[in-house]
């Protein structure tokens, strides 16, 4: 038989607990992503200074595969005395690849606000500091939500890598039990069809927010 | 016997919603006619030429050109909707100049100007090159036959616009508002070219135009359209000198008070 | 970052690479690192064919095919983007093979990230497409142009300027994403580098030696686009 319901049933707990740790790489990993990434492009724009090794560091870490620095992370951390857990190791890398990505966008939405923002600031005798957190900020952020949004989508679809440091995510579990039935159809089936609804849902969620912030804009 | 007239318009109506944008309209150009088209915006005059190239299609009615019909078919005494292959055909007898110019960005002038007559009549690139070259200097950009649109002026782009139609030998030659997207100082060069084909070369020209002077002038009728419907036609002298409607008297102060 | 500050990262990256090669301590690791940068290479060069011919395939037939195979446009490019990479070389690779289909690995490996790039990258041509302005195809049809020669020779030409940043973008995810193939075991930068973490334990040197590979080889890419992209602009007459 090729698709046996009767297995995919049985096997749905069990993915549905490697979901939640999914679930959790992925909320923990872009919350680093979003936090640093702004970090990142505020840095820049306060310290001029910094922009050129930050535009460095930034293109290093997008030109290497997130494997390589999922396995740079967890295997040359403890030589350096930073012992980590593989699901701690693994979220830390997601987390500060995507926060590469995201200082990106950060950096096209603060470049899109017109200089003469500056200026008004300026003009009203607000400091430098101020006129970014309370100008600024603001006007830089709603615009480039939606394409955050994508890459929160990009950063949950590339989860599965954890399970190349053994990490009981959605695929590391599919494989175990491919490996103990085998039965590959089923579960990696299932998981396939989990990302595929989980993203199409976030891509609806995406365009409503999309539309939202484009009246906002307008209005 | 008397002859088919170039160009016929026959009760053709044009909708965009519920918004009429030609009206019942009927109109005839006769072989090497030349007509300008005047009205305010929105009074269908664009609509009139976009139907004639077949960019858009008639709600109802029909157009023909030299008697055949362009808006349908007859196959064995039947009439059908027109396929490509004869909408192709009937697009063959016209040539158009767009308002924005349009030329492709990625060729140069004399790339634009021997693209279709290479790919549609099957020239040769040695006599496209040939019939292209004596276009570009008619409308005396000869020189400038390797720039890029983007390296030439409005003026020039139009006028090489020019060029490219002429290419396809049509024989109904449509200007759109040509120079109403052009710096001032520009407009007089591609007002030039337009009177010379039309004193040299035995074509049928319809021009729509905001340039009261040159129709005048150039033109051998002037119609007026006023919500999709010919308000009044007329010799252009008669047109502007003894304007019969109100409608037209109107417009004619508010165009002569502006300019 | 501009040309001129990615070539002088390139130019450093190749001077540490030639650096580290002599050194005693990355020196063994050397030969099986190279061979398997150029299974990394003949993938990514693989998959990049794949990936642009699916891309304007499906691009193409979203936008101008009948229904019948625009849905199935649809269906590809959402099914490639909505599913992980991972998940798409794994069903390749285990589950195929339960319907009776056993493909090789290196195939396997063309096939799924080629078609997961390829997704993308036909949303890229598809954009491309729509941002070139309607007035082209008009002028295109008051020359009598067909259909197909107004998309061949009028839109597609223009519409290749503006592919070309995203397509160098999409290209370094696929060099990136073929490191998953060590995972389906095929024999990769990656996979070697896992290999002889586990015979040696050398991390350190074995992993440096890898990152500086993927480096090299990805900003190679970016500046190979950056440069046909200054070319395409300039073959419109624009400055660059």
């Amino acid at each position: 038989m090729i698709w046996d319901w009767a297995f995919a049933i049985e096997i749905l707990p069990r993915l549905g607990q490697a979901a939640i740790v999914t679930v959790q790489a992925t909320v923990m990993g872009f919350a680093l992503a979003a936090t640093l990434g702004l970090g990142l492009t505020l840095a820049r724009i306060a310290w001029p200074r910094t922009a050129l090794p930050i535009s460095v560091g930034v293109e290093l870490v997008r030109s290497t595969p997130l494997l390589i620095q999922i396995f740079v992370l967890y295997f040359v951390g403890p030589e350096i005395g930073l012992v980590l857990d593989a699901l701690t190791a693994g979220t830390l890398a997601i987390g500060v690849h995507y926060a590469a990505y995201c200082s990106e966008v950060y950096r096209a939405g603060f470049e899109a606000v017109p200089r003469s923002q500056w200026e008004a600031a300026e003009a009203l005798n607000l400091n430098r500091g101020t006129a970014l957190m309370r100008i600024i900020l603001p006007q830089a952020i709603p615009p480039v939500i939606p394409a955050l949004g994508n890459y929160l989508v990009a950063l949950f679809k590339e989860t599965p890598l954890l399970s190349a440091i053994a990490v009981l995510e959605l695929m590391q579990t599919a494989k175990i039990i491919g490996s103990e039935s085998f039965r590959y159809t089923e579960p990696i089936t299932l998981v396939g069809l989990f990302f595929l609804g989980m993203s199409l849902i976030s891509a609806a969620l995406i365009r409503l927010v999309e539309a939202r912030i484009t009246q906002g804009v307008r209005r | 016997m008397m002859q088919d007239p170039m160009v016929r318009f026959q009760n053709v109506t044009k909708r965009h919603g519920s918004h009429i944008v030609v009206d019942g309209l009927n109109l005839d150009v006769a072989r090497n006619e030349k007509v300008a088209i005047i009205g305010a915006s929105g009074s269908g005059k664009t609509s009139l030429l976009r139907m004639l190239m077949a960019l858009d299609p008639v709600d109802s009615g029909e157009i023909f050109i030299e008697g055949e019909p362009l808006t349908h078919m007859e196959r064995q005494g039947k009439r059908l909707p027109p396929d490509m292959a004869h909408i192709r055909r009937m697009r063959g007898k016209v040539g158009m100049v767009f308002q924005s110019f349009n030329l492709f960005p990625h060729l140069t002038a004399m790339g634009n100007c021997i693209e279709a007559p290479m790919r549609v009549l099957g020239l040769t690139r040695a006599a496209a090159i040939e019939r292209a070259t004596e276009l570009l200097e008619m409308v005396g950009l000869a020189s400038r036959k390797d720039y890029y649109p983007s390296q030439l002026s409005g003026g020039q782009q139009q006028r090489v616009a020019i060029a490219r139609a002429l290419a396809m030998r049509p024989k109904v030659m449509l200007f759109d508002e040509v120079t109403s997207a052009l710096d001032p100082e520009t407009v007089g060069e591609v007002l030039t070219v337009i009177r010379r084909l039309g004193e040299e070369h035995d074509l049928t020209m319809m021009v729509v135009t905001h340039q009261m002077g040159f129709a005048r002038e150039f033109a051998d009728r002037v119609c007026f359209l006023h919500q999709g419907r010919i308000c009044e036609e007329a010799p252009a002298r008669d047109f502007f000198h003894n304007p019969q409607n109100e409608r037209t008297r109107a417009f004619l102060r508010a165009v002569l008070e502006a300019g | 970052m501009g040309v001129t500050p990615l070539a002088i990262m390139l130019g450093l990256t190749a001077a540490a690479l030639w650096w580290l090669a002599g050194h005693e301590d990355y020196r063994p690791f050397m030969p099986g690192l190279v061979e398997g940068a150029a299974v990394t290479m003949r993938i990514t060069v693989a998959g990049a064919i794949l990936a642009v011919a699916a891309a304007l395939t499906a691009g193409l037939a979203r936008l101008y095919a009948p229904a019948p195979l625009r849905w199935l446009a649809v269906t590809y490019v959402e099914l490639f983007r909505g599913t992980s990479a991972l998940v798409q070389l794994f069903w390749l690779f285990f589950v195929l093979p339960q319907f009776g289909v056993t493909i090789d690995a290196f195939t396997v490996a063309v096939l799924a990230l080629g078609l997961n790039v390829g997704a993308y990258g036909a949303e890229v041509v598809r954009g491309a497409v729509l941002a070139v302005p309607l007035h082209q195809w008009e002028a295109g049809l008051a020359l009598n142009l067909s259909r197909r020669q107004i998309v061949a020779r009028i839109i597609l030409p223009q519409a290749v300027v503006a592919m070309i940043p995203p397509w160098g973008n999409l290209f370094i995810e696929l060099l990136k994403g073929t490191s998953l193939v060590s995972l389906i075991t095929l024999a990769d930068l990656t996979f070697r580098a896992q290999q002889m973490n586990q015979t040696t334990m050398q991390t350190g040197p074995i992993f440096t030696l890898v990152l500086l590979g993927y480096l090299f080889m990805s900003l190679t890419i970016t500046i190979g686009m950056r440069l046909m992209e200054r070319r395409a602009i300039r073959g419109l007459g624009r400055r660059a």
